[in-house]
């Protein structure tokens, strides 16, 4: 089986800003060393509570950041070098924000076109052309790409950021929280949309949420991100209903669900480790029941679970 | 562009300085054209001929030139050097920020502290510098000047590109394969040209002002070429024996400078983003209320009873019906949620309940809210205010914008409690600790002490709901209090809103568009679509056999955790606009089952299965439920 990605030990740390003179007074480790493999046609989901890493990890994937060390290979070839321009053509982002992330000065049609031109070096007839086909693909009317962003609503505002994806011709597709902006009965339409294209295109996507049952409908596998490391990594099936890792268990059982009561699943007031002072040993010791000695000194890797689930705990939940 | 001229238009001062400006162009533009004696002709036999002498309009100068044709020709050459200084102010100063703002970092300390030491000189004491440095001429004072404006463009513009530069447009750009300098000019510039044009057209009559200082000092303008400044010069030795000479390029530079700023301020006005959302705009301390029909009788029983509530917002000629008649009551110790998409008109109903929609444009048109016998719509100005925050509390979603970030939280928390007089200041703090300590926020003692900034979101709720605890209110209004929390904080602020409620016997009307969480925390259930109540049932029956086909969808299209992988069901189109809703159910463009009926207006909230209310003529699970009512 093809690989579409592949992490090697891919690292982003930020240095906060010092004094006039002399170097950073320390680091902000976002992303801890991950390795991570996606297979080719697969969705990868990725989800994580705010400040985990996810946005990063993403960021560096297209190349908008710069990693601080490790290796990214998109379909076997290695990019050394953060560059939008190389990455663009074999890997694109959707973004949260659909209004924002479309330029309010400029039409649609301009809009669409820019990749067209820049990365693939298209003539005009060429262009209006691909754009058609795309707007076929997305279900959006071509009379859309003469307006301004202004005078569109939320889910045709992201189904135009997903046209502009594909018109990258990439085939990897980095959804970055697509459907968090939009209203549930829009969910859906876009939700389908991009499973739809999926099979029409060949897609590989990389679904970054912290909706974990919308990660759950999309997703083959699932990644759990906690505070910069992947703890827990999984069939999309099987990691909520029987997960492993203690945090993926609390995220599972915070998630509220029509016909369970409602409970705090844990002590109250637990704050998230401060980024700049890392714990040492697991990052999740100090809100975990079962966290003991080892667990606060060592660092626990990824283990396999014997059912097809890897999760970084000396003391995994629900094992036979 | 017609928006931006209707705008301008409205300001009648910025309408006159654009007439007066155009005139003054008009005639500085065909002066050559116009039959004028020669400007530099000297003819001292007519020196100081006063005005209105026969051939001499304007009478003459000390060398007997005719100043109206001086006047004329020094207007022109004034304008000119004053609009040139600014373009050329303007591309250097947007160009410098630009890219300043864009690269960020070391670049943007290297430049922005080059433009900082331009700026620590006088500007008067600048431009001297430089003229001496080149020599005096018009052309060099026009460097001068140019010179003198450029930190006060960069900076500007600066400014707003730094806050472009991180949109997500501009990565977007760049994944499309463009370039630092194509993004640049093609996705930063056109959004900052406005910024560009506003602060062209306030500082065009400085500069023109600037440019005649110069001349004035003989620093400019070269004799025997006129400009304002220059004949003002000129004139100076003779400004007390024949002040005409003085005063006609005097009022000529007044008229000019008076007509660009009434102008600039015009544009700036009908440009900036800021002033045209409505920030000029003062809302009013409570909702204007404009009830025509008769005011409906409260129902017994009831704690907060909304009724037949309607709240419009008139927007120029457009009207938009956000709440078109909605009944909710909420008993004491009972939780209701009110369950709807963006634009369902759930937010407005909370806010309207204690008149705290924004007037204009919001205008209550309808309907009563009745809260222990007091109608809070016809309620004095006095009156609300004693019970906002007392009675009746809200929280809102995000907490990072309802807490003041400037003061401390627990000072916020107090003067919450003292502005009811309901604390004595002594005391007060003590019962701050309490409160936090109530919310479970731990540290209670420490964190009193902290500014909103320093907290994260779950406590910064948690905080925000102290806060409406502060004066023991009957009713609290959290319209979306967990939205913007990540799952495991929204389970801890859902717990304690559930205990609050339970050991206080508040009455929550919580706002939401999460069956999960309306399933969890809420007894009874309003769904609200198209700003209508379109179901309303005990929360239960509600989810399990929702009678609207809304409803029915909507719970459809929730993806919940635990089925696994799955085609999700979809709504097709959208609701409709507010302001265009279709006569009778406003979903039947979306419904499956609508049939001519149902756009026949008007369709009421029927009871249904006993404790039960829907609006539609053709329920789901009609007989199911029925059944169940049995």
């Amino acid at each position: 089986m093809t690989l579409a990605l592949r992490l090697t030990e891919l690292e982003k740390t930020f240095p906060l800003k010092g004094g006039l003179f002399g170097g950073p007074r320390g680091h902000v480790h976002a992303v801890n060393p991950t390795s991570l493999e996606v297979r080719q046609g697969e969705t990868l989901g990725i989800v994580g509570e705010s400040g985990c890493g996810k946005s990063t990890l993403a960021r560096m994937l297209v190349g908008l950041l710069p990693p601080t060390s490790g290796a990214i290979e998109i379909e076997g070839e290695p990019l050394s070098r953060a560059d939008p321009a190389a990455f663009g053509r074999k890997i694109q982002y959707v973004f949260q924000d659909p209004i924002s992330s479309l330029n309010p000065r400029k039409t649609i049609r301009q809009i669409m076109e820019a990749p067209l031109k820049h990365l693939h070096k298209m003539g005009a007839e060429q262009r209006a052309a691909r754009i058609s086909e795309i707007f076929a693909a997305v279900n959006l009317r071509e009379e859309f790409l003469e307006r301004y962003p202004h005078e569109f609503s939320g889910g045709q505002a992201q189904r135009i950021g997903i046209a502009r994806a594909l018109a990258a011709q990439a085939r990897i597709l980095i959804l970055d929280e697509p459907v968090s902006a939009l209203d549930v009965s829009v969910q859906a339409q876009v939700l389908n949309l991009l499973a739809d294209l999926k099979t029409e295109f060949g897609l590989t996507y990389l679904f970054i949420s912290h909706d974990l049952a919308v990660v759950e409908a999309v997703s083959d596998r699932v990644a759990v991100l906690y505070f910069g490391s992947v703890v827990e990594l999984g069939p999309a099936e099987r990691i909520f209903a029987r997960p492993h890792h203690p945090y993926t268990k609390l995220l599972a059982d915070s998630a509220p669900v029509v016909g369970r009561p409602l409970t705090a699943p844990e002590a109250k007031g637990t704050e998230l480790p401060n980024p700049i002072d890392p714990p040492s040993g697991c990052a999740f010791h100090a809100r975990c029941p079962r966290a003991s000695e080892k667990c606060r000194q060592v660092t626990p890797e990824l283990f396999d679970m014997g059912d097809g689930t890897q999760a970084a705990c000396y003391h995994p939940v629900n094992t036979e | 562009m017609r928006d931006f001229l209707r705008l301008l238009a409205r300001n009648q001062l910025a309408l006159a300085g654009l007439i007066v400006l155009s005139a003054v162009v008009l005639l500085a533009l065909v002066t050559p054209l116009l039959p004028l004696q020669a400007p530099n002709v000297t003819n001292t036999g007519d020196r100081f001929l006063p005005p209105f002498t026969e051939g001499h309009l304007l009478g003459t100068d000390h060398l007997g030139r005719d100043l109206f044709s001086r006047l004329m020709y020094g207007t022109r050459l004034s304008l000119a050097v004053g609009f040139a200084a600014a373009v050329i102010a303007a591309v250097l100063g947007a160009a410098i920020g630009i890219l300043a703002g864009y690269y960020g970092g070391r670049t943007d300390n290297v430049i922005m502290r080059g433009v900082d030491m331009l700026m620590a000189f006088p500007y008067i004491l600048l431009a001297l510098a430089i003229v001496a440095a080149l020599g005096p001429g018009l052309l060099n004072a026009l460097v001068a000047v140019a010179a003198v404006n450029i930190p006060f463009f960069a900076r500007n513009i600066r400014g707003i590109t730094v806050g472009i530069a991180h949109k997500e447009f501009v990565d977007a750009a760049r994944l499309s394969g463009m370039g630092d300098m194509r993004i640049m000019l093609g996705e930063v510039l056109p959004n900052v040209i406005p910024v560009i044009v506003i602060a062209m057209s306030t500082t065009v009559g400085w500069m023109i002002l600037e440019t005649a200082g110069l001349s004035f000092l003989g620093l400019g303008s070269q004799p025997p070429v006129a400009d304002l400044g220059s004949m003002l010069g000129e004139a100076r030795s003779a400004l007390i024996t024949n002040p005409h000479t003085s005063v006609v390029p005097g009022v000529m530079i007044l008229i000019i400078v008076m007509a660009i700023n009434l102008l600039g301020d015009g544009i700036r006005d009908a440009l900036d983003p800021r002033l045209r959302s409505g920030a000029l705009t003062r809302p009013m301390a409570a909702t204007t209320v404009r009830r025509d029909g008769p005011v409906p009788e409260a129902r017994e029983g009831a704690l907060l009873d909304i009724r037949e509530l309607q709240t419009q917002f008139h927007v120029k000629k457009r009207v938009y019906r956000a709440v078109g008649g909605v009944d909710l009551e909420v008993k004491p110790g009972e939780c209701l949620g009110l369950i709807g998409e963006s634009g369902s008109g759930k937010s407005v109903t909370a806010l309207s309940v204690m008149g705290l929609v924004a007037s204009p444009p919001g205008v209550i048109t309808g309907g009563r809210v009745d809260y222990k016998g007091t109608d809070l719509i016809g309620a004095r100005y006095e009156q609300l205010r004693t019970l906002r925050g007392r009675e009746i509390a809200y929280i809102f979603q995000d907490p990072l914008a309802t807490l003041h970030p400037l003061y401390k939280v627990g000072d916020q928390l107090i003067e919450a409690m003292t502005a009811h007089g309901r604390a004595p200041k002594e005391g007060a703090r003590q019962k701050a600790i309490e409160l936090l300590k109530s919310v479970r926020i731990p540290n209670a003692e420490k964190r009193i002490d902290s500014y909103p900034h320093e907290m994260s979101g779950g406590m910064r709720q948690r905080a925000g709901i102290a806060m409406a605890l502060a004066n023991d209110p009957e009713v609290i209004i959290a319209d979306e209090p967990t939205t913007a929390l990540d799952v495991t904080v929204q389970a801890q602020i859902l717990s304690l809103l559930d205990d609050l409620r339970r050991s206080r016997g508040l009455a929550i009307i919580f706002i939401t568009h999460d069956f999960g969480v309306v399933a969890q925390l809420c007894d009874r259930v309003a769904v609200m679509y198209a700003g209508r109540i379109v179901e309303e049932g005990p929360t239960a029956e509600v989810l399990a056999t929702p009678a609207h086909p809304y409803t029915k969808r909507l719970i459809a299209c929730v993806p919940e955790l635990g089925e696994g992988r799955r085609k999700l069901a979809a709504i097709p189109g959208l609701p409709p606009p507010v302001d265009d809703l279709p006569p009778g159910c406003a979903f039947a463009p979306r419904c499956a089952k609508a049939t001519p009926a149902c756009t026949e207006p008007p369709i009421e909230l029927m009871p249904f299965a006993g404790t039960r209310a829907v609006r539609c003529i053709h329920p789901e699970n009609d007989a199911a439920a029925r059944e169940a009512a049995e």
